[in-house]
């Protein structure tokens, strides 16, 4: 524990000091449209390694439209995306080839969906699903694949006994995290999650943070999360983006944003949660 | 039928049924097949005088690639008698007048529902597939853009989300035909559904065609094609068959069918190619039931 302490305290340090100062994804001037109406305009950020960054915004603000460009689902009408590849460093991933991009999102990058069953194969078993993206990638030996699928049910909190089941089988909840362990084990650097809470009744969603943060903090993770639920990004996220009308209006520290909110929006957004 | 209306009738039909522009336009396919061992591809398939499934597919190309010195055999899960096999024996006996035999060795040209005579097959030969699905993907991926993409782009890790499945499931990849291969290090091909025990002989010095008539594919295998059957390092490849010699001709190492004989649950087990038994029997070998009446 000291010496993970210590990595990210000296990650932090190099950082501070300037050493190899490097983010992990670089977004410029990224704009989408769809026809006239603006999907989102002209964002710009840099997410370091490590780092968990919130997005937060009313429905129809654009942070899905952004999280889809970011991860190469939509291609963005003007702006770069740079990403920081383990093999050729800072890479361009709007222009770079398709399959390169995609090759990106079985191994690096990972999307967790809203609906679990936009992100899992529901016919196919609960093994299957964490091991998909291990196949993919080559590996062939039955053994060793069930062996580190069931080592991923274990870390979110799936019996081993379940490992042959559907997920048409499972629960909302369960659903989430066999969503998470399959997307997870290939060791990806940068999550994209778009609501990963949502629909899910409250103690669940609690467990589900829990959990997202143990594995973000023991991974090292970097993490954009799209949600319009202020309390996911409280716990989750270092730095906060809000989104109105596609464009972002305030960006800062989590806890500086929320509770010290600048634009009006943020202002009437931190207001409209019910305190209990 | 008088002499007068046959001919009448075979004026009637171009050589074997289809027209030359399409038979042009089928061996453009065929080429560009042979050319890309494994791919798939789309050709305009025309309306046969048979339903989808029958084998409009095989029929198309077969009735591209023959010639009016061609001889002919057609084989429905190894059988030259059954109604498939026969009626499109026949079809092409009217249309295209060409020899016909049961015997493989003899064909030039043979096309087969769901097996590969067990004869090893020569260099002169050509061997027509009738293919009801031709995409290896199809169950797990529904889209054919995403399947073509994922061909384009080689990404066949899906392919053993399968086997993983059988083997969570049954202990042992229980595919046991339409066992996809990989072709050449590249595409991943469905044989059609032939049982695996086929699969090693896919590699073999005969052209291999593969019709798909509803579907609209075309694909092939040129002569001496590697051909690999997927499988996992821990779970290998293992081309099954009944534990059993044939009953009527004595052989080992032919796939075998399992007949069951009354309602008392009597059973034997014969060769599933009649031509490759009745040739053995010929010859003199016989198994525990065959005596011949």
């Amino acid at each position: 524990m000291s010496g993970k302490v210590f990595a990210e305290f000296s990650q932090d340090f190099s950082k501070n000091l300037g050493g190899t100062p490097q983010p992990l994804l670089q977004v410029e001037g990224l704009s989408k449209f769809y026809g006239a109406r603006r999907g989102c305009a002209d964002v710009s950020f840099d997410l370091w390694p490590g780092e968990v960054m919130g997005i937060v915004g009313e429905s129809g603000s654009g942070k899905t439209t952004l999280l889809n460009c970011l991860a190469g689902h939509l291609a963005p009408d003007t702006g770069r995306v740079l990403f920081d590849t383990r093999a050729n460093g800072m890479q361009d991933t709007v222009t770079m080839s398709e399959p390169e991009r995609r090759m990106l999102g079985r191994t690096d990058w990972a999307f967790v969906h809203q609906h679990a069953s936009d992100g899992l194969r529901m016919n196919v078993s609960a093994g299957g699903n964490v091991g998909e993206r291990l196949m993919a990638v080559g590996a062939r030996n039955y053994g060793d694949i069930r062996e580190r699928a069931i080592d991923w049910l274990g870390r979110v909190e799936i019996a081993a006994e379940r490992i042959d089941d559907r997920p048409t089988a499972f629960s909302g909840g369960m659903r989430q995290r066999l969503q998470i362990a399959r997307n997870l084990v290939t060791g990806p650097r940068l999550v994209f999650m778009d609501e990963p809470t949502g629909g899910l009744d409250v103690s669940v969603q609690a467990r589900l943070l829990d959990l997202l943060r143990g594995l973000v903090r023991e991974m090292g993770l970097s993490a954009i999360i799209v949600t319009h639920d202020l309390a996911v990004v409280r716990l989750l996220a270092d730095r906060l983006m809000v989104m109105k009308d596609g464009q972002v209006v305030e960006t800062g520290l989590t806890d500086q944003v929320l509770d010290d909110p600048q634009h009006g929006y943020t202002q009437l957004l931190v207001s409209s949660v019910l305190q209990v | 039928m008088t002499t007068q209306t046959a001919e009448a009738t075979q004026s009637a039909y171009n050589f074997a049924y289809l027209d030359e522009q399409t038979k042009r336009m089928i061996r453009r396919a065929i080429l560009k097949g042979l050319a890309v061992p494994g791919y798939q591809v789309p050709f305009a398939s025309r309306e046969m005088p048979m339903p989808y499934g029958w084998g409009t597919g095989g029929v198309q190309v077969s009735a591209a690639t023959l010639t009016p010195e061609d001889c002919f055999k057609v084989i429905d899960q190894g059988a030259d008698d059954t109604t498939n096999a026969v009626s499109i024996r026949k079809f092409f006996e009217r249309t295209a007048q060409v020899e016909t035999t049961t015997h493989t060795a003899e064909a030039t040209v043979i096309q087969t529902r769901h097996r590969i005579p067990e004869e090893p097959l020569r260099e002169d030969q050509v061997l027509v597939y009738q293919v009801p699905i031709p995409e290896p993907l199809r169950f797990l991926e529904p889209s054919e853009v995403e399947t073509r993409k994922m061909h384009a782009l080689e990404e066949y890790g899906l392919m053993h989300v399968k086997l993983y499945e059988d083997i969570a499931r049954h202990g042992a990849i229980s595919t046991a035909y339409a066992y996809p291969v990989k072709v050449e290090g590249r595409y991943v091909m469905d044989p059609s559904p032939i049982p695996k025990f086929d699969n090693p002989k896919l590699e073999m010095a005969a052209i291999q065609l593969f019709g798909a008539g509803r579907e609209q594919r075309i694909y092939a295998l040129p002569p001496y094609t590697q051909v690999v059957s997927l499988d996992f390092e821990d779970h290998p490849f293992d081309p099954s068959k009944a534990e059993h010699p044939c009953d009527l001709c004595g052989a080992e190492d032919s796939y075998l069918d399992e007949v069951i004989t009354d309602d008392a649950g009597s059973r034997m087990f014969v060769c599933s190619d009649t031509d490759y038994c009745l040739a053995r029997r010929d010859a003199g070998h016989e198994g525990a039931q065959g005596a011949r009446g």
